[in-house]
């Protein structure tokens, strides 16, 4: 057998089908999945879920599809005119004799797809009033039963469970398990929401049927395109609509979903959800010794004041009947320091009378006259010559001096010198 | 009355009885109240034996917690 180049003579033709198929091959061999940078142009989502458009730039362009099973994975539905950069395989599409880049990733310049698809979800659920911090319920105290919408499988369970358990061992978790990434996990965990509503509807018609009072839904890490179902719009509308207080718990710190801005409290992780909502037992154990506590100081407290009343009663008649007479013989000291003040008093006036008088007494004593420089003429019996009469040519008389005594003899009398006239 | 309403019950006789104006009748009826409310709380602590279940919709709205 001797080999000859398929389609070499006019003899040996390859089939469109053949060659078509051969191109495929060689293409998908040649290149590996790669980047391609362009513009969105022609863009159509056929009722399939496929989705098809063209790339250009200035000078070529190449057709290509987003098969249904991808465009999950791709946050929003790229518009005309937008830039990208699309990863995907060149292949050929042999039903059409054409050239197509088969996209898995899309990516936006600039803001980026996820980010517009995000922002303008979380706009037009706060236009709706989803998000407003008033619409959020207060967290039960104290779960008895927490229902966890999760994987059965995750790390995210596992957390919870150990947390729950390791605060209070009485709580119970109910897991409703759902897809928590992939294709049709955000229809997953709409499911799980819309079981626990039933569930909690039944319960109010069920007597004996236990339904939690919170529900604790999330996932653990992840990348982007993971945690993206969180970002879902019927997802953020089930949680919304949740009829127990939700915490959303999805991967770490730095994570944030739209459901956490629908959910009643946002949890940094799924092990910080079981934190918030479970209480620790040795805590509640201490607040109900320490309630115990408070309750019988306060009894004890109250028989004390009681009893310390009733001996106050007591003492308060003993005390009344000591008072009558007590209060006779105040009444007579009373009396006796009055009168002992009436005297006293009686006798200061006396006191500073006599002070007054020496003074006047010593103000009228000759002596002090003496002292300003008049004199004083007496007669030798010691009688005081005070007027003209008293004397006569030769009388013989002392001058009383300030300091001594000068035996003086009358010379003449006259009438003139100063003369005190009688007022009267 | 569930942990919550006893623990809230509690904590508004506890302070009511400090709050030291009440008749002795009265605090001595709260009191006995109070050791009732404590009772119920303590027991509720005590039976703690909690488990991971799965819910179960055996059919639209009719549902099983199983172990």
């Amino acid at each position: 057998m001797h080999l000859t180049a398929p389609g070499a003579s006019a003899a040996e033709p390859v089939s469109v089908a053949w060659l078509a198929g051969e191109t495929k091959a060689v293409l998908e061999g040649a290149f590996v999945p790669l980047w391609v940078k362009g513009e969105i142009s022609g863009f159509k989502a056929y009722p399939s879920g496929h989705w098809y458009f063209t790339l250009k730039d200035e000078t070529a362009q190449l057709s290509c599809v987003v098969w249904r099973g991808a465009t999950t994975r791709i946050p929003a539905k790229p518009a005309d005119g937008m830039q990208v950069v699309a990863r995907g395989q060149v292949t050929v599409y042999p039903a059409r004799g054409q050239l197509q880049f088969s996209i898995s990733a899309i990516e936006a310049e600039g803001e980026g797809l996820w980010k517009k698809q995000f922002d303008e979800l979380k706009a037009k659920l706060e236009r709706e009033g989803l998000t407003d911090p008033a619409r959020k319920r207060r967290l039960p105290r104290f779960p008895r039963t927490i229902a966890v919408i999760t994987s059965g499988e995750g790390a995210a369970l596992r957390d919870i469970i150990a947390v729950t358990h390791r605060r209070h061992p009485g709580v119970d978790l109910v897991v409703i398990p759902a897809l928590v990434q992939g294709e049709g996990a955000p229809q997953s965990i709409i499911a799980a929401l819309g079981k626990l509503a039933r569930w909690v509807a039944a319960g109010a018609a069920t007597p004996g049927l236990r339904v939690p009072d919170l529900c604790i839904i999330g996932r653990g890490g992840g990348s982007r395109e993971d945690l993206w179902s969180f970002n879902d719009e019927g997802v953020a509308r089930a949680i919304a609509a949740s009829p127990v207080p939700t915490i959303s718990a999805v991967g770490h710190e730095t994570d944030v979903t739209i459901a956490d801005f629908v959910a009643d409290l946002r949890a940094a992780t799924p092990s910080a959800a079981a934190e918030a909502a479970v209480p620790v037992l040795a805590e509640l154990r201490l607040q109900v010794a320490q309630l115990a506590g408070t309750m019988a100081d306060a009894l004890q407290d109250r028989v004390f004041v009681e009893r310390r009343e009733l001996g106050r009663c007591a003492e308060g008649l003993a005390l009344r009947a000591r008072r009558v007479s007590e209060r006779r013989r105040a009444r007579t000291e009373q009396l006796v320091a009055a009168i002992a003040r009436t005297a006293d008093r009686a006798v200061e006036r006396r006191k500073s009378r006599v002070a007054t008088l020496a003074g006047t007494l010593n103000a009228l004593s000759p002596l002090q006259v003496l002292g300003r420089g008049f004199a004083v003429a007496q007669g030798l019996d010691g009688k005081t010559l005070s007027a003209r009469a008293a004397f006569a040519k030769g009388t013989l008389f002392d001058l009383l001096l300030r300091d001594g005594r000068v035996r003086a003899t009358a010379e003449s009398v006259h009438t003139d010198g100063p003369h005190i006239l009688e007022s009267r | 009355m569930t942990f919550e309403e006893n623990l809230t019950r509690l904590e508004q006789i506890a302070a009511k009885l400090e709050s030291d104006n009440l008749p002795l009748e009265e605090a001595l009826r709260l009191f006995e109240e109070g050791i009732a409310h404590l009772r119920e709380a303590k027991a509720a602590l005590g039976d703690a034996e909690g488990k991971v279940k799965t819910l179960i919709e055996q059919a639209e709205g009719v549902f099983e917690v199983k172990e």
